[in-house]
C-alpha cells in the first residue's frame, strides 16, 4: 500500500481507508460477549428471584457472576485480538455453556426446590463450603499431596529400574516376568489391609501402597518398551563400537521413554485410587478422609465441595506429568493428547 | 579381474579392508526347523574394491552383509578381514541399512556424532561431525530431527553417521531400495564418489541389475535361498558410467538370463 499512483491499487486504497472500522468490528470477540450475557442472566435470577429458604451465600453467589460477566466483557471488548485471548476464544461456548448449567441447577435446588435436599444442595452453599471451611479443605489437599508425592516418586523409579531390567536381562525376565504377572492384576487397595497391619504406621502403610499402584504398570510397560525396541538401533550402536552401558543408556531407554510416560500415566490414576481408599480407611487426613468425614454429617455440599477439589487437584496432576512428557518427548509428535 | 582393479580410479592411498568369504554356509532355526540361506559361499573381495551381490529379494545376501559386520557368526565355513577372524562389530566395518534407522529422538548431528559417543571420542572429533553433514550436503539441517527429514535426506544423514568413522569396509544393505528413482540416481552418484574420494572397500547388496552394473566394479550374482554364487561379471566400464551404455545393456541382459529371466528382455 505504498503507492496511489499504481492504478491497479486504486480500488485497494478505498478498501483501505475503511479498513479501521470494519477492522474495529473484528477486533471484538462475539462469544465472549455472549458468554458475558449468560453470566449476566445468571446473577440476575440469583439476585432476583427470592430463595426457598434463604442461603447465607446467594448474595456472594451474584456478585461472582456478576464479576465474571463484566470480566468477560471486558475481555470481549477490549482485547478480543490480543495474541494471550487467541487461546481462550475457541473455549468461548464452554464460557457460555457454565453459567447456563449454573442456572438450571440454582433454578431446580434454591429456587423451586424440584430436586430435594440434602442430596442436591444449590451451588451457593457448595460456594459456603469454600468460604467456610476452606482452611479445612486446603489442608486435606496438602496432606493427600504429601502422601502421594514420595509414594508416586519411589514407586515411578523403583518400577523403572525393575522394568529396565526385566526388558534388558533374560535371566531377569526369566524370574521377574511370571512374578509380575501373577500378582501385577492384584489391586494395590487389596494388599491394604495387610499393609496397615506390616507398617509401623498407616501413613507409611499408605506410601507404601502408592508406590506398588505406581511401580506395576511402569515397571509392566517399561519391560515391555524396552523389549520392543527396533532391533536395528541395536545393531547400528553394536557395530560404532557401543558398550552395552551405551546400549543401555543410551538406546535402549530413550527408545521406551515413550512406554515409560504411559505407564507413568496409568500409574497416576491409580495412586489416586489407593490413596483416597487409604485415607478413608486408615490414615486420618486429607481429601479421602474429608469425603468420609463429611459423609458422617451428611454434609453433601461439602462432599461435592471436596470432589471438585480433588478433581482439579488430580486433572492438574495429570496434566502436569503430560506437559513434562511433551517436554521430554518433544521429538514425538501424534500421541496421545490430554 | 586383476587389470580392471589395476585401472579402478581409486586413489593409491586406498585403505580399504580386503575380505575373504571361505565356504560358508549359514542358516536359521525357528521352531525346530531349519532354514538354510547361504550355501557354501566362497568370495574374496579386494581392498578399496567395489562389489555388488545381486539375487532375487530374500535370497541371504543381506545374511551375508550381518556375517561381514561381525553382527552373526557364520555356522560353518570361516570369514576374514585383512587375514583375520571376524569375531564380531567393529567400527572399521559399518552397514548402512534399507531403512535409515536414524534414532528419532535425535538431532541429525547427534545421529551422526553416535559411534564417536559411543567410543568416547565425540568432544575431541565435533568437527569431523560438521565435515561429515557436509560432506552429505546437509549442513543446514544439523539440528533437525529425523522425522522432519525426506526419505533421501534420511539416508545421506544414515552415510554420514557411518562415514565420519571412518570405516574401511562398507556394507550397503539395499540401502536405495525404498527412494523414489530420481532421488535413487542422485544418490548414487554421491555413494560412487564418496567411494572414489575415501577409497573404503564397498559391498552393495541389491536386487537393482542397472544399479549394480552402475557402481560395481565386480556383480556377484547369486541364486534363490539357499544363496550359492551363480556368476562374477566383471564391468570394466570408467567411471561414471551411463546407464544406457551398449556395453553395459549387454551385461544387463546377460545377468538377467543366469538370473532365469530372459524371457522377460
Amino acid at each position: 500500500m505504498n503507492s496511489i499512483t499504481h492504478p491497479g491499487r486504486a480500488a485497494t486504497v478505498d478498501l483501505a481507508t475503511l479498513a479501521p472500522a470494519a477492522a474495529a468490528l473484528d477486533r471484538i470477540w462475539r462469544g465472549g460477549l455472549i458468554a458475558a450475557a449468560c453470566w449476566l442472566a445468571g446473577a440476575a435470577v440469583t439476585r432476583g428471584w427470592p430463595d426457598l429458604t434463604p442461603w447465607p451465600r446467594t448474595d456472594l453467589f451474584a456478585a461472582i457472576q456478576l464479576a465474571a460477566a463484566l470480566a468477560l466483557a471486558a475481555l470481549a471488548l477490549f482485547a478480543g485480538d490480543t495474541p494471550r485471548l487467541a487461546r481462550l476464544r475457541p473455549l468461548d461456548r464452554w464460557f457460555g455453556a457454565i453459567p447456563l448449567l449454573l442456572l438450571v441447577w440454582q433454578v431446580l435446588t434454591a429456587k423451586t426446590g424440584l430436586l430435594p435436599l440434602p442430596f442436591f444442595p444449590p451451588p451457593q452453599s457448595i460456594l459456603e463450603v469454600y468460604t467456610d471451611d476452606l482452611s479445612r479443605l486446603v489442608e486435606s489437599a496438602a496432606y493427600s499431596l504429601l502422601l502421594l508425592f514420595p509414594g508416586y516418586a519411589a514407586g515411578g523409579v523403583v518400577g523403572f529400574v525393575v522394568g529396565v531390567a526385566l526388558g534388558w536381562s533374560q535371566r531377569i525376565s526369566y524370574w521377574g516376568h511370571p512374578i509380575l504377572r501373577f500378582l501385577g492384576p492384584l489391586p494395590a487397595t487389596a494388599w491394604l489391609p495387610i499393609a496397615f497391619f506390616f507398617f509401623p504406621g498407616t501413613q507409611s502403610a499408605a506410601t507404601f501402597l502408592v508406590a506398588l499402584a505406581t511401580g506395576f504398570p511402569v515397571a509392566v510397560l517399561t519391560a515391555s518398551g524396552i523389549g520392543s525396541v527396533n532391533a536395528a538401533y541395536y545393531d547400528i550402536a553394536r557395530t560404532l563400537g557401543a558398550s552395552e552401558r551405551f546400549l543401555i543408556l543410551r538406546v535402549a531407554i530413550p527408545a521406551a521413554l515413550p512406554n515409560v510416560f504411559v505407564g507413568l500415566f496409568m500409574g497416576l490414576g491409580a495412586s489416586f485410587a489407593v490413596l483416597i481408599v487409604a485415607e478413608m480407611m486408615g490414615v486420618k487426613a486429607g481429601l479421602g478422609w474429608y469425603l468420609q468425614w463429611a459423609q458422617g454429617w451428611a454434609a453433601y455440599a461439602n462432599l461435592y465441595g471436596a470432589l471438585i477439589v480433588m478433581a482439579l487437584l488430580f486433572s492438574g496432576l495429570i496434566g502436569l506429568l503430560f506437559a513434562v512428557r511433551d517436554r521430554v518427548l518433544a521429538w514425538q509428535r501424534g500421541i496421545v493428547r490430554w | 579381474m586383476v587389470s580392471a582393479l589395476a585401472e579402478r580410479p581409486v586413489p593409491a592411498t586406498a585403505t580399504g579392508i580386503a575380505v575373504q568369504i571361505r565356504g560358508v554356509s549359514h542358516w536359521f532355526e525357528s521352531k525346530g526347523e531349519r532354514l538354510d540361506v547361504l550355501d557354501g559361499v566362497t568370495l574374496t573381495i579386494a581392498p578399496g574394491e567395489f562389489v555388488a551381490l545381486l539375487g532375487p529379494s530374500g535370497c541371504g545376501k543381506s545374511t551375508l552383509l550381518r556375517l561381514l559386520a561381525g553382527l552373526d557368526a557364520p555356522r560353518a565355513g570361516k570369514i576374514g578381514a585383512d587375514g583375520v577372524r571376524i569375531t564380531g562389530p567393529d567400527p572399521s566395518r559399518l552397514l548402512v541399512f534399507q531403512d535409515p534407522t536414524l534414532y528419532p529422538w535425535r538431532s541429525v548431528r547427534q545421529n551422526i556424532a553416535l559411534g564417536l559417543q559411543a567410543r568416547g571420542v565425540a568432544r575431541e572429533n565435533a568437527h569431523r561431525i560438521e565435515a561429515a553433514l557436509a560432506l552429505v550436503g546437509l549442513e543446514a539441517f544439523g539440528d533437525a530431527l529425523p522425522n522432519e527429514l525426506s526419505g533421501g535426506m534420511a539416508q545421506r544423514a544414515a552415510l554420514a553417521r557411518v562415514l565420519v568413522n571412518d570405516p574401511r569396509l562398507l556394507l550397503l544393505d539395499e540401502p536405495l531400495g525404498k527412494l523414489d528413482s530420481l532421488t535413487r540416481m542422485t544418490l548414487q552418484a554421491e555413494i560412487l564418489k564418496l567411494w572414489q574420494d575415501a577409497g573404503f572397500t564397498a559391498v552393495l547388496v541389491t536386487h537393482d541389475v542397472e544399479e549394480a552394473l552402475l557402481l560395481a566394479q565386480r556383480v556377484v550374482v547369486f541364486s534363490d535361498r539357499p544363496a550359492r554364487t551363480v556368476r562374477e561379471i566383471t564391468v570394466d566400464a570408467a567411471y561414471p558410467r551411463h546407464r544406457d551404455a551398449p556395453e553395459l545393456q549387454s551385461l544387463r541382459r546377460d545377468i538377467l538370463a543366469s538370473l532365469g529371466h530372459e524371457h522377460e528382455l
